[in-house]
């Protein structure tokens, strides 16, 4: 029945259409034989269409950044090196912001400004050797700033000092979960391989049993974090390709099979602080807002409505993993030196997680 | 050579040759013929790839909401009309699949190079036209594979088009890297195999068979764009078919060049020293070159078809070569920006922001050469000139932001987030799009002879415009939210419920604009055969194709091959009456050619 439905429309499509061209071909007649080439008049009506094709787009625009461009994710980061980042994207922005609006208006103006007349001649202009250093030059110093710029960002955010102590924690995944393992009191991850993973013994992440480091890490499934420290994450995979993604610190990198990946930041904002912050709260807000209306509908089928959205830091799976790949997430707490220190306290250790028998 | 070519063909077209049926339309070597054979798989690919972007769409806007069109086209892949999880990153991958390779680049390159390289230079056909038709059907061979791997049992390929190991290396990780991964590895071996077959021949075409007068620098920009895309597929493509091969040693041999220390579903696999970052080198250092396959040509199809509407001519012409050189050289040194969180040394990742970032500087050229082209123009509001328009403004829009993606730092938030979808959408995917729409227009009657309909064209072209806006503007945004692509839902992050609305924008948008691609459709088909009868130079362009008769011939030119006498641009030339001077026009006495 669908099938029959869907080709009636087709047909029905392809008459209306059929219809149209035969009223277009009588508001033809007279036109010679090249009658599919464009007129004075299709000129003119698609110069005026340039004019407003350029108003479409300045006013999607504006309509993206006033009613999506402020998102709270733009501009509060909650690491060290965020601001830095954050600082090079509004540069980059508005650097593009006004060379579409300028070259887009050129572009569009042009095409409406000299559309075609019969009779008219075009200029023969073939060459400006000053233009093009012009436009050649411009790009070359504004590329040059963002590169040079960039290339320090990218600098100091990758290059590990190692003499800030860093806390060391180990970001493992696998299809479709998040695991943390937190290296203990010597602040040294035990060695680890999926080759030693003996899940009856509980040995999930594969530790090497007889590594003294190893014996007093911590594996967990909440990633906490002590604020304003440094902390150096060492990400595993198990199994593919995994990217840890932590969008409110400006930070990703990929797990790799077979390999460890590293990266480091500072948290400066703990979870508590970042609830009452003006913007999140709105964030929070109108989240709240939007699930409860869907919540109305949920119930009115007869389902069970959405719990309440309270702001958390996020860590999500940003590679393509597999069938659940949109659901691979992990809670990240940022919390005081003394919260976090009482909270690793409760977690069992390696060696005493393991199962004996 | 070129002389020597010109009396043989010409002896060849005394014979009078017998053609079959199959002769003329199945095996022919006639590029002419060869051209429409791939522009028709490559629109019939891209309906196919664009019906699969419409579901997953509606999926990502309507969350596993029941659909009837789910239920007809997926069958037990929405089961009660839910779209499937693994179904979903299927169409995704297939989605890509398609029209980076089957629909941009053979339906795009292999369209307009078999059909302009001969017709434009002055050939008679394509250096091997025994090669030629071997690649169209090698290329044919690989679309019916793609196609049939959408029909195994557990599913087709499913881990994105950049297929990383061990996703794709691994029968376990999920349904689609059974055998519908093998299915999609043959199809794109034979798919080089044809590109590769395809792109030496035009490579050979352009520097031997040109005619007489014919120089490098009175060459048309459209095939200046289609001979260093040549260039850039042989150098590439065969690093991707190593990639390939070498993924199938792993799959089905046992080898370990991608694979290393793998637990999967409770046991150890026995892979051992591979490194699927290898991988992820070797893919990209086609698949960056691969987005100037698809983007170069339409490059040089805009450049011709502006020249020839605005009847001026292509300004800065040495500039527009030395453009496309240096993207061309350049595209060969910027695949790590694809990686710059990989896990590769960082350093690397400064390295290519450094050389990503240069390739703005000729893109930047081209777009400034490009406006001033039209300006002060007698301009012509053909449909093709309009996709022309179109192509410069969704290749600004698109290309600024890869200021953003090229910088290792800022790469870090936004990557494989909408944000980069929103990038490469526009900037190659639409832009080479309306390239090739464009192309279609402007040479539909050299092509069949007829001419399409300028208003079904007109109708085409603004709701596409609007509608590309419509869809892949605003994914900038979600994207600077954080929002990761290929997530089957984001209902289980409340975080991102704010941007719902957004994404029901965006796919209603790209419903409409799906929608009207009809218009095209039947514009193409109902035209071969109802179309106003063209004249011999409908556009009144200046380029060797508009000498020949409107009927096809073998030979391309009764007679004599022409000659050439003055550069592609010679429109409103000073000293003339008519407002161009075609190639083969002997310099009027005291006339100067340009110095061009």
């Amino acid at each position: 029945m669908t099938a029959l439905l869907t080709i009636l429309v087709l047909v029905f499509i392809l008459i209306a259409i059929w219809q149209m061209v035969k009223i277009f071909d009588l508001s033809q007649v007279g036109l010679g034989e090249n009658n599919q080439v464009a007129t004075d008049k299709d000129n003119n009506l698609n110069g005026y269409l340039m004019m407003g094709f350029l108003a479409f787009i300045y006013i999607i625009t504006i309509v993206c950044v006033v009613k999506w461009g402020d998102l709270p994710l733009l501009s509060n980061s909650a690491s060290e090196h965020g601001p830095g980042i954050d600082n090079l994207m509004i540069i980059s922005l508005v650097i593009i912001f006004i060379v579409q609006t300028l070259t887009q208006f050129l572009l569009h103006y042009f095409a409406f400004k000299y559309k075609g007349e019969k009779g008219k001649k075009a200029l023969f202009y073939a060459d400006n050797n000053t233009l093009e250093a012009i436009w050649t030059i411009i790009p070359v110093i504004t590329l040059a700033g963002l590169i040079i710029y960039g290339l320090f960002t990218w600098t100091s955010i990758m290059n590990i000092n190692e003499e800030d102590d860093p806390i060391v924690i180990e970001l493992y995944a696998q299809q479709f979960n998040w695991k943390a393992r937190y290296a203990g009191n010597d602040n040294t991850l035990g060695d680890a391989n999926v080759r030693l993973i003996n899940i009856d013994k509980a040995n999930i992440l594969g530790l090497d049993e007889s590594d003294p480091n190893g014996q007093d890490d911590v594996i967990t499934s909440e990633l906490h974090l002590p604020v304003g420290k440094p902390i150096l994450f060492k990400m595993r995979s198990q199994d593919v390709l995994h990217s840890a993604y932590m969008p409110h610190f400006r930070a990703q990198m990929n797990c790799v099979p077979g390999m460890i990946t590293q990266f480091s930041f500072t948290p400066t904002v703990t979870t508590a602080e970042m609830r009452q912050n003006p913007d999140i709260v709105d964030k929070v807000a109108n989240i709240n807002k939007i699930r409860q209306e869907n919540s109305k509908a949920l119930v009115a089928e007869g389902g069970e409505a959405l719990d309440p959205y309270e702001f958390d830091y996020l860590l999500l799976c940003n590679k393509i993993c597999g069938k659940s790949h949109y659901n691979m997430q992990m809670k990240i707490i940022v919390e005081s030196q003394e919260d976090y220190e009482a909270w690793l306290k409760e977690q069992k250790t390696f060696k005493n997680s393991l199962v004996t028998n | 050579m070129s002389a020597h070519a010109d009396t043989h063909a010409h002896e060849d077209h005394g014979h009078h040759h017998k053609e079959t049926f199959v002769t003329k339309y199945i095996f022919s070597t006639d590029h002419k013929m060869i051209s429409k054979q791939y522009l028709i798989t490559g629109t019939i690919m891209g309906v196919i790839g664009i019906m699969m972007s419409l579901m997953f769409r509606m999926q990502i806007a309507w969350p596993e909401e029941p659909n009837v069109l789910f239920e007809a086209l997926l069958g037990k892949w929405a089961p009660e009309g839910v779209m499937d999880a693994d179904i979903y990153l299927a169409l995704v991958t297939i989605h890509g699949t398609i029209m980076v390779f089957f629909v941009l680049t053979a339906g795009l390159s292999g369209t307009f190079s078999n059909l302009l390289i001969p017709l434009q230079i002055g050939a008679r056909d394509m250096a091997s036209g025994f090669l030629n038709m071997v690649s169209y059907w090698l290329f044919f061979l690989s679309s019916i594979v793609m196609i049939s791997s959408l029909f195994v049992e557990a599913g087709p390929a499913a881990a994105g088009w950049t297929i990383y190991p061990p996703l794709s290396a691994l029968p376990m990780a999920q349904g689609g890297s059974g055998m519908g991964m093998t299915l999609w590895l043959v199809s794109m071996a034979l798919f080089i195999a044809s590109s590769l077959l395809g792109s030496l021949n035009y490579v050979v075409t352009v520097l031997n068979l040109r005619t007489k007068g014919m120089s490098m620098t009175r060459l048309p920009l459209t095939i200046w764009a289609f001979f260093v895309t040549a260039i850039i597929g042989i150098v590439s493509f065969p690093v991707l078919l190593s990639a390939a091969l070498l993924l199938i040693m792993d799959r089905s041999f046992g080898t370990s060049f991608f694979l290393s220390d793998i637990f999967i579903q409770g046991e150890v696999l026995h892979y051992q020293g591979g490194s699927p970052v290898l991988f992820e080198h070797l893919f990209w250092f086609l698949g960056h070159p691969e987005v100037y396959i698809v983007i170069l040509p339409a490059m040089g199809l805009v450049s011709e078809i502006m020249a020839a509407n605005s009847r001026k001519p292509i300004f800065g012409y040495r500039a527009m070569i030395a453009s496309i050189l240096a993207i061309a050289f350049l595209s060969t040194i910027v695949w790590g920006h694809h990686m710059f969180i990989s896990g590769m040394n960082p350093f690397l990742g400064s390295v290519f922001t450094f050389t990503t970032l240069l390739i703005a500087i000729p893109s930047a050229v081209k777009a400034f050469n490009w406006i001033t082209t039209i300006w002060k123009g007698n301009i012509q509001m053909n449909t093709a000139m309009l996709f022309s328009i179109g192509f410069v403004s969704t290749f600004i829009t698109g290309g600024l932001t890869g200021i953003i993606l090229g910088d290792s730092a800022l790469d870090i938030n936004v990557h494989d987030t909408y944000f980069v979808i929103a990038h490469f959408h526009l900037v190659m995917g639409i832009s080479a799009l309306y390239g090739m729409f464009a192309g279609v227009y402007h040479w539909y009657p050299k092509m069949f002879g007829r001419m399409m309909n300028k208003n079904l064209g007109y109708i085409h072209f603004w709701v596409t415009a609007v509608c590309a806006y419509g869809v892949f503007f605003p994914m900038h945004f979600i994207g600077m939210a954080g929002l990761p692509r290929r997530y089957y839902t984001n209902s289980n992050f409340p975080l991102f419920d704010d941007l719902a609305d957004v994404n029901k924008v965006i796919t209603i948008f790209a419903l409409v604009g799906g929608a009207f691609q009809i218009v095209f459709l039947y514009n193409f088909f109902v035209s071969m055969f109802f179309g106003k009868k063209a004249t011999q130079n409908p556009w009144r362009s200046t380029t060797l194709e508009w000498t020949t008769p409107v009927e096809h011939i073998h030979g391309n030119w009764p007679g004599e091959l022409p000659t050439v006498h003055r550069w592609a641009y010679d429109y409103s030339k000073p000293g003339h009456d008519v407002d161009f001077v075609p190639q083969n026009v002997p310099l009027k006495e005291g006339e100067e050619e340009l110095q061009h």
